[in-house]
């Protein structure tokens, strides 16, 4: 039986930059298939060739169902069968569930059948058995719930080959078992899944081959079977890491941060917690276990309902982000695209964003020699690879702009510095670079939490880890005298 | 101009002294435009006269597109601006005649005292807007459409649609007096412009509305308290629009609920024109005054070759779409060629 | 449930509309008469039907100020074409809708095409066709219309006992036809869908095949097509013909819209809201004139009430949001 999906010497060209080089790849009916790389390998530019969104260069070709395809649209894309759920979900929020799964009916040009989209709707939950409000707007819905009307789009649309493209990032522990469940139900089915993810060791559970890219290229596709994260780690980035080195315990100064019995009401109970200077406090758990909203709460953005927080020794009441940041408190946000910078402005402007204050002379006004001192220190500080200050930030790599991001936030003299997921959306290569960052901030004595769901980046950054699980702390682990084994074992239990 | 594929706000290290390229095509397109009309209509062009009148007609409007400027930049709109200037006349006016006295050796103490108060309405209009627009969170469009057809709505309540007139001699020196034959209003946009640039420029609070404008809930995340700041923007922009108010009554000698309505579209155009983001974030005061400038040179010239108002309305209205279409079509353009190595495509742009 | 959350907004509006409708009957006996309401719906036709066409393009995620020239250019040159050609009511009614239609989609594509914002392209676009249509009319209103012109339709659907007709005319039809047809394409059509779907998520749709240069061409045809619709109705209403009476009113019709709680981001929007707004702000300022208020200060209550309703609308909006968000969090914890 010919592959569902043949792809062969796929290229790509966007201006100047080579995107893909001469990839092949082949997806056969009813398997599991797992595309992974790096941020800039090609994955997603090939999701869109493969979706008929891009062209190939001249020279590629591909094959749906064994038949040579010329010209592929979108449109014909989606007749053969493939379907691609992106990250965002692409769901219209503004309508209810059983229109989001029949939307593929709107198509063309006639009346609507609100009772045929009815029926589809249901034929598409039933066909995999889930539990959803037809009549809800997707706008209500929580992002697990999301995920599955797009899955049930794509289960209407008569998929062959569904996409997913990091499907789990948002997702509980409880809801990626089911998720996967759901693949394997597919796969019985005779359909395709293909998923894009960097969170290697659950694609690793359930695929049946991965394939790697690198810098456009194939590097090879492998038997799951026979993969390792690590190895896998290994082939996307072409390095070999060494964690098990251990820097040796840095000296740890008095109380930084203190809070006892934090709570507040939908978001975290009971939290109690302490960090010292030149300590990393690793935070880590699922999704919905409330280490943002924990994190929001010391920054000034959440009011927690009860308990209390101590900076320094002294109690800090309802207070704003301005406050937070006037005693110290730092926070870089997950969401580095749309909360961290302000992309389409410079990366000087960016650097000095939270301290114009500060910088103002007598007049009110900002020496021009002293912004640019203060820019060009931090780009030197902290290795931004920059040709020109006024640059839009938004031209830096996923590594240089977190670079940017901490060079914010360091320029505000915090003592405490709260990381929320710091290297999504970094290469692998280059998050050694912001964890050498961190760990030479500590030593100079800043007081550090890292929340992060990657467990190894926790574990062997911290030098303690906290676990929360749906709003509560339940655990404590130091990692130099524990396993990364163990501490996943903590969070999945 | 805008920072997708250029560099960002800042011209370079010397800020306010370089030109960045937005200006320098400006200047070039108001050189040939000289040399254009020059030929077209030639000497009466350029008589004293004909410069005079120009130089007079633009401090109006040109307030008016430093209100509108300033609302812009902060991703916003503000479309009372007119219906502010004109109320605020109103109130100076009524005042000017009902309650100052005219003659006197300390006379004008009271008269700009009237003026102040007209300013300080227009300003608190301003603060209406931005408290609405900031803690509300009610779009920008919309808020200032309340509020220009209930300012407005005022006016005519309060005028019956009639005409405010006879105002003492200083008011009219402000519209119509020059000084070393540079005319006082003009004078006036001249030392309203310069603080306002070097403020948007330089203070902090200036940064902060140009970031805004680009993404306010990462403002905001990064600790700053972006709803005082759009509120002081539109309070600025109210207060802008009452000094153009005073230009306005001042040149006509009289204040009147629906002044210079079509004025409107104008604001908008120079302000795009003169390198503002519609959407946001970008845009600096230079490029607005040689845009003005721009403008006002094609409206004298056109009246002199003999062109209805509305004929220039209608050009007007086509310039505006020519130049927000190639601003666009320019970043596409820079992508395709892939001018930049590591230039992204143009952000698929929401409308409205 | 969460759904019976959303309804909320046509609901309250309804709500706030009856309560007008009995304060003011209270307040006035002329208030609560047949004659009043057909009165009040002649008068308000045009912005009705404007406010039909403006619904559809709020929800595309657009939005239109040009419309009002849009109808005065194609009442205008629809008459002087219908005269010089000597036609009826059946062409005077092609050309006005085609010449609606036609200058609407200039509208799409340059807002398609060149992907400037919206607003921006209605404000020149307004002025394009304005001043074009100024210029080339010297502001000269159409003298000499013809009789089947003013004489038009009406028909008396009901004499009371004192020998009263009660008339249907041509401006109610016209209206009823526009809410119709909005109705249909909304709710009924494939395309109407589509159009939901673009306001809702822009991107997501294209990815679905529908095409959004289509769609935008097809919203701001609409557009046009009905502001040629009305201009007629508005035309004959006026028995008169000018350049320059329907530009300044497009304010009004767009808070109407937004008051029946269609959103400027685009996804949201119903043709019943839309009705109960454009109702609501008719009837608030019937209900002024008919309390005796001078007309010098309905422009006043006017913006006043607008400004309040939209701030209570965004209210609203928060408040749902953090329910959501807590009902949210609550299901994923």
């Amino acid at each position: 039986m010919p592959a569902f999906l043949e792809l062969d010497a796929i290229s790509k060209r966007f201006g100047g930059v080579r995107a893909l080089d001469g990839v092949d790849l082949a997806v056969e009916v009813g398997e599991i298939h797992c595309l992974a790389g790096e941020n800039g390998c090609g994955k997603s530019t090939l999701i869109k060739i493969i979706s008929g969104v891009q062209p190939p260069e001249p020279g590629g070709h591909i094959a749906i169902g064994g038949e040579a395809l010329h010209g592929l649209t979108p449109a014909e894309s989606i007749r053969r069968g493939i379907q691609v759920i992106y990250q965002d979900l692409s769901l219209f929020t503004n309508l209810t569930v059983a229109e989001n799964i029949a939307a593929g009916l709107h198509r063309g040009l006639h009346l609507v059948s609100w009772r045929a989209i009815r029926r589809t709707a249901e034929a598409a939950v039933a066909r995999i058995g889930v539990d959803l409000d037809l009549d809800a707007f997707v706008a209500d819905l929580p992002i697990a719930q999301r995920q599955l009307v797009a899955i049930c789009r794509a289960l209407a649309a008569d998929a062959k080959l569904v996409i997913m493209d990091e499907p789990t990032a948002s997702l509980t522990r409880r809801e990626v078992d089911h998720l996967l469940a759901l693949t394997l139900e597919l796969k019985k089915r005779g359909i395709a899944v293909m998923f894009v993810s960097h969170r290697l060791d659950e694609v690793l559970e359930i695929a049946d081959r991965v394939t790697v890219l690198r810098n456009g290229e194939k590097v090879g596709t492998f038997d799951a079977a026979e993969m390792t994260s690590e190895r896998l780690g290994e082939l996307m980035t072409g390095r070999v890491f060494d964690y098990s080195a251990r820097e040796p315990q840095r000296a740890l100064g008095d109380t930084v941060l203190e809070v006892r019995n934090l709570s507040r009401y939908g978001d975290y109970k009971d939290i109690s917690l302490a960090v010292r200077k030149g300590e990393i406090l690793g935070i880590t758990g699922r999704l919905g276990s409330g280490r943002t909203e924990l994190a929001l709460s010391l920054f000034g953005m959440n009011p927690p309902d009860e308990g209390e927080i101590r900076i320094r020794g002294e109690a800090l009441g309802r207070h704003t982000t301005r406050e937070a940041i006037g005693n110290g408190i730092a926070y870089v946000s997950e969401d580095r695209l749309s909360l961290g910078l302000v992309m389409p402005q410079s990366i000087g402007d960016n650097i000095t964003l939270s301290v114009l204050d500060r910088l103002a002379d007598r007049y009110g006004l900002i020496p021009e020699s002293r912004r640019e001192q203060t820019v060009r220190g931090w780009i030197a500080d902290l290795g931004i690879k920059v040709s020109d200050p006024a640059n839009a930030v938004r031209t830096l790599s996923g590594g240089n702009q977190q670079r940017v991001v901490l060079a914010k936030w360091l320029a505000t003299k915090p003592s405490l510095l709260i990381l929320d997921s710091p290297t999504v959306g970094v290469d692998i290569g280059a998050k050694d670079g912001i964890y050498a960052i961190v760990r030479k901030l500590a030593a100079e004595g800043l007081a550090v939490i890292m929340i992060s769901d990657e467990i190894p980046e926790v574990f062997y950054h911290s030098d303690r880890v906290l676990i929360m699980r749906e709003g509560r702390l339940t655990g404590e682990l130091v990692p130099r005298d524990s396993s990364e084994a163990a501490l996943r074992q903590a969070v999945d239990a | 101009m805008s920072g997708t594929s250029l560099p960002g706000r800042r011209a370079g290290p010397l800020g306010l002294l370089r030109v960045s390229p937005t200006n320098r095509g400006l200047l070039l397109l108001l050189a040939l435009l000289v040399a254009l009309f020059g030929v077209l209509v030639g000497a009466p062009l350029f008589t004293a006269g004909s410069l005079r009148s120009m130089a007079l007609q633009v401090p109006q409007l040109g307030l008016l597109s430093l209100a509108m400027m300033v609302a812009l930049l902060s991703g916003g709109l503000d479309l009372s601006i007119i219906a502010v200037a004109d109320f605020s006349a109103i109130v100076s006016g009524w005042l000017l005649t009902t309650w100052a006295p005219s003659h006197g050796a300390f006379a004008f103490v009271p008269q700009i005292g009237c003026l102040c108060v007209g300013l300080l309405v227009a300003t608190a209009i301003g603060l209406l807007n931005g408290m609405v627009i900031a803690y509300l969170d009610v779009s920008p469009i919309l808020t200032t459409l309340g509020t220009m057809t209930m300012i407005k709505g005022l006016s005519i309540g309060l005028t019956h649609g009639g005409v405010i007139s006879g105002f003492p001699p200083l008011v009219l020196f402000l519209g119509n007096a020059s000084v070393a034959g540079i005319p006082v209003a003009l004078i006036v946009l001249l030392l309203t412009a310069l603080p306002v640039a070097v403020m948007l420029n330089r203070s902090p609070f200036g940064n902060l509305v140009a970031m805004i404008g680009s993404n306010e809930p990462a403002v905001r995340y990064s600790g700053v308290d972006t709803r005082r700041v759009l509120v002081r923007i539109y309070m600025l922009s109210g207060f802008l629009a009452g000094l153009a108010g005073v230009i306005m009554m001042a040149r006509f000698n009289s204040a009147n609920a629906a002044y210079g309505e079509s004025f409107l579209l104008v604001t908008v155009l120079a302000a795009v024109l003169g390198g503002v983001d519609p959407m946001g974030g970008f845009g600096k005061v230079s490029g607005l005054l040689i845009a003005l400038a721009i403008l006002q040179l094609i409206s004298t010239a056109f009246n002199l070759l003999g062109f209805s108002e509305f004929l220039t309305l209608t050009i007007w209205g086509a310039t505006l779409v020519a130049v927000a279409g190639v601003t666009l079509l320019r970043r596409q353009l820079v992508f395709l060629l892939g001018l930049r190595s590591n230039a992204r495509p143009p952000a698929s742009r929401r409308s409205p | 449930m969460l759904r019976a959350f959303r309804r909320t907004h046509e609901f309250r509006l309804l709500i706030v509309t009856l309560l007008l409708v009995v304060g003011l009957s209270l307040a006035s006996p002329r208030f609560l008469t047949l004659q009043n309401a057909l009165d009040l719906l002649t008068s308000y036709s045009f912005s009705g039907m404007m406010a039909a066409g403006l619904l559809v393009v709020l929800i595309s995620g657009g939005i239109d100020i040009s419309f009002t020239a849009i109808a005065s250019v194609a009442q205008y040159v629809a008459m002087v074409l219908a005269i010089r050609w000597h036609g009826e009511w059946l062409m005077l009614m092609a050309l006005a809708l085609g010449i609606g239609t036609l200058l609407g989609i200039v509208n799409g594509t340059l807002i398609s095409l060149l992907g400037i914002s919206s607003i921006i392209v209605s404000i020149a676009m307004l002025n394009v066709y304005f001043g074009l249509l100024m210029f080339l009319s010297h502001g000269n209103q159409l003298y000499n219309l013809p009789d089947w012109f003013l004489n038009a339709f009406s028909w008396v659907v009901y004499t009371d006992k004192d020998q009263n007709p009660y008339v249907l005319n041509g401006q109610i039809i016209g209206l009823f036809v526009c809410f119709l047809l909005s109705w249909l394409l909304l709710g009924r059509t494939s395309t109407g869908r589509q159009i939901f779907a673009l306001g809702g998520n822009g991107e997501a749709a294209a990815r679905m095949g529908f095409n959004p240069f289509r769609l935008r061409l097809i919203v701001y045809g609409y557009m046009g097509f009905v502001a040629g619709l009305g201009s007629l109705a508005q035309g004959q209403l006026a028995q008169s013909i000018a350049p320059n009476v329907l530009v300044g009113r497009e304010l009004d019709v767009l808070a109407a819209v937004v008051l029946g709680g269609a959103s400027l981001n685009g996804g949201q929007g119903s043709v019943l809201g839309m009705i109960l707004g454009v109702a609501l702000l008719a009837i608030m300022q019937n209900g002024l004139i008919l309390l005796g208020v001078s007309s010098y200060w309905i422009e006043f209550f006017d913006g006043a009430v607008i400004l309040l309703a939209v701030s209570t609308i965004s209210w609203e909006r928060r408040r749902q949001r953090a329910a959501t968000r807590r009902v949210i969090a609550g299901a994923a914890s």
